[in-house]
Formats: structure tokens, C-alpha cells, sequence
């Protein structure tokens, strides 16, 4: 449900950008995304998608990287463990609050050294990563549309 | 805000360091909403390098690497949890140098370690900071950087700080260190 939709006038992108809309989209994304809204502002209009667009290819890299290391005859949990370690200061910097967590238990499993278990968490991350790219990809098209239409309202159908 | 800073003299100038790129882009903008210049770097050896200070080589005893005058720095904020040098690392090498130890260093984690709080503030941290680092967060570096500010400009009119003597973070109303 877009309860801002209901408020959102002519200042359509201003709204968005600098009243720090919060967006909590089910759970996915928590505060530390409308913070990251209120930095946007004139002066820079992308931030936005410029740490999306990062934590994307950063989070594409470290899920790659836990997939082949994960993949070794001998598992590497050290190895493992720093790169949920990056996948969750990321996750939690963007706001992306169920990739954080799957992540903190993904550390405790790499403690415990099981591999099985740091296996199904793998897939589990992966889940949660590609639902918050969802997310994150509709927020940005909507803050495009809204730019687009010079500020008026758009179509929300796909987000009912 | 700032308004006491901008006329007389340029911008405070902050070295951020962290080894992610989406925290280092976080930093610097929450650093520029300040007005503060900033340079960004990815590990503690590009820091020290930057301050001159690799090779524990400080810039005044030999300029070998071609560093005629020091590097203006007004803060340092590092994370923690780095390759190589850690955050730790980097704040006993700024303690240790001639040049830099009165610079304030900040300290940023994603960890909530009291252990690891605690030494950092032994060893000279000013404040500690649990990321995600907030704007809230980045208004408290300001009465660290007028403080710098002040010793360093012995003519400017006095500026009524209530600094207390001892290394407890103190709370500061940033209005109250303005003119």
C-alpha cells in the first residue's frame, strides 16, 4: 500500500526526495532507506540510484564470490565469513534489512563451521537479495515516472 | 551553520577511509551536507599514504615521497573492520606521528563491541560511531573540528567551548561554540 501516493501533489519529487518518505515496503526495506532519500536533494539528484546501483553490483559480486567459495572441496569459512561480513554492512547501509539478517545467521553457521547449513543460507540470501532488487528497481522506476510527469501523480497499479 | 568557519578561512577537510564503496559514498555525501571537503580512500594504507606516513616515514624528517608540505587534514573517520590495517591500526600510526596526532580520529563499526569501543577511546578516539552512520552522527564531528580550528588560529576572537578536560564525549548544541 502507497499511503504517500495519497499525499503526493504537484511537488511530487520533491516529496520523495526530501520529506524523507518512509518506505517500508513489507518489511524489505527499513529506515536507513528514507535516510538515504533525505540526502538526495538538487545538487544531487542521483544518489539515490548511484548506492542502489553500488549495492547492486557489490551485492552481485559478494553472492558470486560466496557461490565459489561454498563450491570448494575444502570450505574456506574465514574467507566466507568476511564476505557475508561486506554483504551485510552493505545490506544494512542501503536498508535492505531481511538480507541483513539472513546474513547474521549466515555468520553464526560459518562460526560453526557447517557447510550444509551455510549452504541453505546461501540460497536463502540469494532470495531475499533478488526480492529487495525488485523492490529497489520499482522505487526507482516510480521516482522516474514521477520526474517524467513533471511532478503529477502516477499510475500506482502495480504496487496495490 | 558554519557561518564562523566559511569567511575567515577555507572549508574543514576530512579524510574518510573504508574499504566498502557503498559506506564510503554514504560518508562522503552525509561528510559534503556539512560543507566539508572530503577525500575518500579505500584501506588504511591509502591513508597513510596520503598523510605522508607510510613506512612510519613522517613527511618533515624526509621527503621521499616527494611531499614538500604536510597534507591539510582537519578529521580522520575510519571503519573499523578493514583488510590489511585496521581502523585500530590506523588510529595508533595518527597517534604515534608528530604531525598528526592532535587530529581528531573518529572511529565507525558496524559492530557494537564495547571491548573494541573502549580501546579505541583509550587510544585516542574521539568518538565512535555505529554504523549506518546517521547525520546525527556527522553533527557531533563539528565541535572536534573548531576546537583544531581554534588552536591553530590564536588571533581569532575567543570562541566559548565547554570542553570538559577529560575524554568523555560530551554532548554539544552546535550553536553554542558560534559567535
Amino acid at each position: 500500500m502507497w499511503r504517500f501516493a495519497k499525499r503526493l501533489k504537484n511537488d511530487g519529487i520533491e516529496f520523495l526526495s526530501n520529506q524523507g518518505m518512509a518506505v517500508v515496503v513489507d518489511g524489505f526495506l527499513d529506515g536507513q532507506f528514507s535516510q538515504l532519500q533525505l540526502l538526495q536533494d538538487e545538487s544531487n539528484p542521483d544518489f539515490v540510484l548511484e548506492v542502489v546501483s553500488l549495492f547492486f553490483e557489490d551485492s552481485e559480486r559478494l553472492l558470486n564470490d560466496l557461490t565459489i567459495a561454498l563450491d570448494q572441496q575444502n570450505v574456506e569459512f574465514k574467507k566466507i565469513d568476511a564476505h557475508v561480513h561486506q554483504l551485510k554492512g552493505s545490506s544494512s547501509s542501503i536498508g535492505a534489512q531481511r538480507v541483513k539478517n539472513v546474513c547474521i545467521a549466515f555468520r553464526n553457521l560459518c562460526d560453526e563451521q557447517n557447510a550444509e547449513g551455510c549452504l541453505r543460507c546461501l540460497q536463502q540470501v540469494k532470495q531475499e537479495y533478488l526480492l529487495v532488487k525488485t523492490k529497489l528497481e520499482a522505487l526507482l522506476r516510480l521516482e522516474q515516472q514521477i520526474v517524467a510527469a513533471g511532478g503529477a501523480i502516477p499510475m500506482l497499479n502495480e504496487f496495490c | 551553520m558554519g557561518g564562523g568557519v566559511a569567511t575567515e578561512t577555507h572549508q574543514f577537510h576530512v579524510l574518510a577511509v573504508d574499504d566498502s564503496i557503498i559506506d564510503r559514498k554514504l560518508i562522503e555525501r552525509l561528510l559534503k551536507t556539512s560543507s566539508y571537503q572530503v577525500t575518500a580512500v579505500d584501506s588504511g594504507v591509502k591513508a597513510l599514504e596520503f598523510l605522508g606516513l607510510l613506512d612510519d616515514v613522517d613527511v618533515d624528517n624526509t621527503d621521499s615521497n616527494s611531499h614538500h608540505h604536510k597534507v591539510e587534514v582537519n578529521l580522520i573517520i575510519t571503519d573499523y573492520c578493514m583488510p590489511a590495517i585496521t581502523g585500530y591500526d590506523l588510529l595508533r600510526k595518527i597517534k604515534e606521528s608528530k604531525l598528526f596526532k592532535d587530529i581528531p580520529v573518529v572511529i565507525m563499526s558496524s559492530e557494537n563491541v564495547p571491548s573494541r569501543i573502549n580501546s579505541c577511546m583509550e587510544q585516542g578516539a574521539e568518538e565512535f560511531f555505529l554504523k549506518p552512520v546517521q547525520q546525527s552522527d556527522v553533527n557531533k564531528l563539528r565541535p572536534h573540528l573548531m576546537r583544531g580550528r581554534k588552536s591553530q588560529n590564536h588571533k581569532r576572537k575567543p570562541v566559548e567551548e565547554c570542553l570538559s578536560p577529560d575524554r568523555t564525549r560530551t554532548r554539544y548544541n552546535n550553536h553554542d561554540l558560534e559567535l
